[in-house]
């Protein structure tokens, strides 16, 4: 089946069935591999993509529900809260092996947009879903922390 | 995995290719003169723009290696960090090997120890050309030649590295290259250096195995057999035909799954559950975790062999006998699954004469001859194209290429005309197999006069190593001891007098692997809960009685005996704050010292782990970050582990499926974490497993200090420890 999708600004025409997950459609048909396949159940977060601004797991959502709505990938995220995020990933290397933080970076990001300035307890909230077998939370809290100072400043 | 080493492999410095520069080693680690180029294993190479390039032996799962081999390449030819460019060598056991194991392969935390002075040489050889270049080019001595961030400089002379690489590579190489003296170090030891791999990891674009998109894929999942063991003896893919992109389903020859193929994951996945399939399961494991752990328990009765060189078990048990007191403990550890968040894949294509494989490749030295024996090729005709890997923790080195086996025989079915991606869902993951064993331990301590007069200590689990073409890294000629079961325990530096180490080898059809930190994962568990016992039958602090025990001037001692005093000194060691408790543990692994002191509160009986004070020696520190980055990301995996996760079986089915039943860390568990680097000039040692083996026990002492309960039983959830 044919449907329009808008990701990242732009009309895409894909065929898929209906009740495939966006994941898949993003990764196998469009190539946008940035989204992560981690558990397929929503439990891990590294799929995780924005639909209309708000962060939704690619894994579990499904194209057919789609149509008319605004979906932005780690392609295309952009604006104040994901350059901060960005910057303040390198600057505090939080990456290790870096397969969870696209997901990780979309979470973020959404938190930031919404709470410039969270607490410990706010990032804690926010990022609970999205797993790092890596263990890179500690950084990440210190991550979210300076790129809401990045925004600030 | 212990692996010593003193061989030294000397750098053959030789020149070659027009454009660029490539400097490297002869296969026999020997010097020899520069006509010996069909022989070179290159490191190092500058393009005519002057950025460095850095062949990497070893692959990328996190652990910092990218960064970490650049820098020493970086240091050596004054670089800027900026225009060293990083890539992963291609397969070849001669070339890249890994000079502790011998073939090519990264594992052990031996990356930066083996390469620590492989690849200093290696760009010392290609500076000392590249000023000679100069010198000629500018007719000055080369002693009046300086490099500074890439650029060569003599007076008014300037040139960037790529401007003289060209000449350079007419040029021969010093047999003997100079490094520099650290003095001079200007990278290594820098206390941050931007990583090579953040800029790709935080933007999407960084290539995984997974990614990997090749015109006319085809994509497989395969549906194996649901008790390891288990022979198929029947299917039927009729309910699969009405999946759209359902391709086909092959039996593989190995009997232990079907192959089911799809025009995209998703296809192949729906097919999959639409397939019924018969097994065989009169060779399979067919218990349930109560009788393997009970069969576990029952070996201890009567161990197997002795661990322990020179050992006297007989006079070890009458000394315990004869003791004033008595300290018992039994432990017993699960199956653990590693559970990298990048769930195992692998694609291979056809190629002219062979196959070129795309994986995040841990131990090409035993891939690539695993597939050329399964598909009857020259190993030459097999290619490896190495990419960033989605962790690993241990699972992506089998020593018989499992995943990429499979993925050679998937191929193989199909005609091997198509490119085939073969992927693992999460639940083939946590079912898969390749666990960290499970363990028991039983230990009797007996006390006589305050001390310890003898420690009888057994083990009983299947060994990860012994039968598998690894065995001769890890077991002595004659010996019939894994010493990956009982490292840890049967090299302790504590001083204890009549030690035995006894050890059973179960049996099990369950495959078992290391897993980061391999046997540490449960003997610094054992040591350092039963030394705290020690501590307190005999009336003493934790951390003295300790110092005690590493106070006969051993370097080892010396250096266990220095990070558990700055531990405990930067942890405030005895002086917790009102509500919270402390536990410590210290332990050696991959020649690497760790203290860690895990500080808790428990509120309305759950447990919340508030912060980990860590110190380590891993001798020369190249780059401080990465080393800080590796122990909090040891603590958090052996966190994870020890508070809640198993691999458990009824009837031989294992019952986890998921994440969310193998719960992984999360952020909300994460304790605040500091670590410590102690500051050396010894060679560097490995970090990347290191971090795990003390903080299970730690907390577990921890835990004690505050509840009264001691932890004998993993998970710490399964001891009824309840966690905020």
């Amino acid at each position: 089946m044919a449907m329009k999708l808008n990701i990242n600004g732009k009309q895409v025409s894909v065929a898929a069935e209906p009740g495939t997950p966006l994941l898949w459609v993003l990764r196998d048909e469009l190539d946008m591999t940035g989204t992560k396949f981690g558990c397929g159940v929503a439990s891990c977060g590294a799929c995780t993509v924005h639909v209309d601004g708000e962060p939704v797991r690619s894994c579990s959502t499904y194209v057919d529900d789609l149509e008319g709505t605004e979906i932005t990938t780690i392609e295309g995220v952009n604006g104040p809260a994901a350059q901060a995020v960005q910057t303040a990933w390198r600057e505090m290397d939080v990456v290790q092996c870096g397969y969870c933080q696209s997901g990780q970076i979309m979470s973020a990001v959404n938190l930031l947009a919404t709470n410039a300035k969270p607490t410990d307890q706010d990032i804690d909230d926010a990022m609970a879903g999205n797993a790092c077998r890596c263990a890179t939370y500690h950084r990440i809290r210190a991550a979210i922390h300076r790129a809401s100072d990045i925004m600030e400043a | 995995m212990t692996i010593q080493t003193t061989r030294r492999t000397l750098l053959k410095g030789a020149a070659a290719t027009s454009m660029a520069l490539v400097i490297g080693m002869r296969a026999d680690g020997s010097f020899a003169a520069a006509s010996g180029v069909a022989h070179m294993n290159p490191f190092v190479s500058i393009s005519d723009d002057g950025v460095v390039h850095v062949i990497l032996k070893h692959f990328e799962m996190g652990q910092g290696t990218t960064t970490g081999l650049a820098t020493l390449v970086a240091e050596e030819l004054d670089a800027d960090w900026n225009r060293v460019a990083i890539h992963f060598a291609p397969a070849d056991n001669e070339r890249y090997k890994n000079l502790f194991f011998g073939a090519q392969g990264t594992g052990g935390s031996t990356a930066m120890a083996n390469s620590y002075m492989q690849y200093r040489q290696a760009a010392a050889a290609a500076r000392a050309v590249l000023v000679q270049a100069a010198a000629e080019a500018w007719n000055v001595p080369a002693s009046e030649i300086s490099i500074t961030a890439s650029m060569l400089k003599a007076g008014n002379n300037r040139a960037h590295l790529g401007e003289m690489a060209a000449k350079a590579a007419t040029l021969t190489a010093p047999e003997n290259p100079s490094v520099k003296d650290p003095s001079d170090f200007r990278l290594i030891g820098l206390d941050h250096l931007p990583r090579k791999d953040s800029h790709l990891k935080t933007t999407g674009l960084a290539t995984f195995a997974l990614d990997v998109k090749l015109p006319g894929m085809v994509y497989a999942v395969l549906l194996r057999s649901p008790r390891f063991g288990g022979k198929l003896t029947s299917f039927d893919a009729s309910g699969a035909n009405s999946v759209p992109g359902f391709i086909g389903a092959k039996a593989l020859p190995t009997g232990g799954a079907i192959a089911v193929y799809g025009k995209n994951t998703w296809a192949a996945i729906q097919a999959r559950d639409a397939i019924t399939a018969d097994w065989d399961f009169s060779a399979a494991e067919n218990r349930s975790t109560d009788e393997l752990a009970d069969y576990h328990r029952s070996l201890l009765d009567a161990p197997q062999f002795e661990a322990v060189e020179g050992a006297d078990r007989a006079a070890t048990e009458a000394a315990v006998a004869a003791a004033d007191t008595v300290i018992e403990a039994e432990l017993n550890f699960p199956f653990l699954a590693h559970a990298p968040m990048e769930p195992l894949n692998c694609v291979i294509e056809p190629t002219e004469n062979g196959i070129r494989v795309h994986d995040g490749c841990q131990f090409p030295g035993a891939v690539k001859p695993t597939l050329a024996h399964i598909l009857e090729l020259d190993p030459a005709n097999v290619e490896i194209r190495t990419v960033f890997a989605g962790g690993s923790f241990g699972r992506r080195a089998t020593t018989n290429a499992d995943y990429q086996a499979e993925a050679a025989l998937a191929f193989a079915l199909l005609g091997r005309k198509t490119p085939v991606k073969v992927v693992w869902t999460r639940e083939d993951d946590i079912k898969g197999g390749y666990y960290r064993p499970m363990f028991a331990h039983r230990v009797k301590v007996g006390l006589k006069d305050g001390r310890i007069a003898a420690w009888d200590h057994r083990v009983a689990g299947k060994p990860i190593i012994k039968g598998t073409p690894f065995e001769s890294l890890v077991m002595k000629p004659g010996s019939q001891v894994d010493a990956t079961s009982v490292e840890g325990v049967n090299d302790s530096h504590y001083a204890i007098p009549a030690m035995s180490v006894g050890l059973s080898d179960a049996e099990t059809p369950v495959p078992v692997l290391w897993w980061r930190s391999v046997g540490h994962t449960h003997t610094a568990f054992a040591m350092e809960t039963v030394v705290d016992q020690v501590a307190e039958a005999l009336g003493k602090d934790p951390v003295a009685y300790r110092l005690e025990l590493l106070s006969g001037g051993d370097k080892d001692q010396k250096r266990l005996a220095e990070v558990l005093k700055l531990a405990a000194e930067k942890a405030g060691w005895g002086k917790p704050a009102a509500g919270r408790h402390q536990g410590i543990a210290v332990h050696k692994s991959f020649s690497t010292y760790v203290a860690e002191v895990v500080e808790i509160s428990v509120t309305d009986g759950a447990v919340k782990v508030e912060k980990v004070t860590c110190a380590v020696d891993c001798g020369t520190a190249v780059n401080p970050d990465v080393i800080r980055a590796q122990m909090e990301g040891g603590i958090g995996y052996g966190l994870g582990h020890v508070m809640r996760n198993q691999i458990t079986m009824t009837d031989g089915e294992v019952d986890q499926f998921n994440f969310p039943d193998y719960e992984p860390l999360r952020i909300t568990d994460m304790p605040a974490v500091e670590v410590h680097i102690v500051a050396s000039s010894e060679a560097p040692t490995g970090v990347g497993e290191p971090g795990v083996p003390p903080v299970g026990p730690a907390l577990a002492n921890a835990i004690y200090a505050a509840t009264g309960t001691r932890v004998t039983q993993l998970p710490m959830t399964e001891n009824g420890i309840a966690f905020a």
